[in-house]
């Protein structure tokens, strides 16, 4: 039952960066595009997770972690870039 | 018994994690600006993904009998994370709209600001250039 459930999340989840993949392509402003890349993000976290589920091995966690810490500083960067042109000032 | 309670109660919150994040995904391809786009990643996303990692933290203790706090520390680093993410990207949008850089049609603030109604303009255009960039029309 539990296989059939993470292949469902699994499922949702890839769909659902591939949607993200398209506003990052399409996205008509510059803060689409970082928001797009935000969520994308966070949706490879859960990509991880599940995966590791579905492996039943509980060796990736510390790629997830890492992952959720440089994808908000990339995110606070490429805002910080955008409004002032700088990322340290 | 507690077995089964348990698998129902993982595939639960698997199901409804990646539902939810299909959903804010859908949500970011789907409304019109970047301000309604902007609710469905921070909110709608954030909480999918918390399932799923609740989800894992249920799972490894109970079904291969190894524990870890990562799960725990992922979901408050993310629900910590996601306003702030989301403030910057807003603050970024609204000063590029200011500046007249690739306006959106959709957003209303490509022509202007509403009033604040507190006599004071816009806190994000209070600092030093805002005279300069005419943005407190």
């Amino acid at each position: 039952m539990i296989a059939t459930a993470v292949l469902f999340a699994l499922g949702c989840v890839g769909l659902g960066m591939m949607l993200n993949l398209w506003r990052l392509l399409r996205g008509p402003t510059t803060a689409d595009r970082v928001l797009a890349l935000d969520t994308m993000t966070i949706n490879a976290i859960a990509l991880i997770v599940l995966i590791q589920i579905q492996m039943g091995s509980p060796v990736y966690f510390e790629a997830a972690l890492l992952l959720a810490m440089v994808g908000f500083v990339g995110t606070v960067a490429y805002c910080k870039f955008v409004l002032r042109g700088d990322v340290v000032e | 018994m507690v077995s089964t309670l348990l698998e129902i109660l993982v595939c639960g919150l698997l199901v409804f994690g990646g539902f939810f994040a299909l959903v804010g995904s859908w949500g970011l391809t789907r409304m019109p600006s970047l301000m309604t786009r902007l609710h469905g990643p921070t909110k709608v996303t954030t909480l999918g993904v918390g399932s799923c990692l609740i989800a894992s933290m249920i799972f490894f203790p109970a079904f291969k009998g190894s524990w870890s706090a990562h799960e725990l520390l992922i979901t408050l680093f993310l629900f910590l994370t996601a306003p702030i993410s989301a403030n910057m990207i807003a603050k970024a949008h609204l000063h590029r709209q200011g500046r007249g850089l690739d306006p959106n049609p959709m957003d209303d603030i490509a022509t202007g600001l509403p009033e604040t109604g507190v006599g004071s303009g816009w806190a994000t255009f209070e600092g030093e250039d805002s005279e300069k960039l005419d943005l407190n029309r």
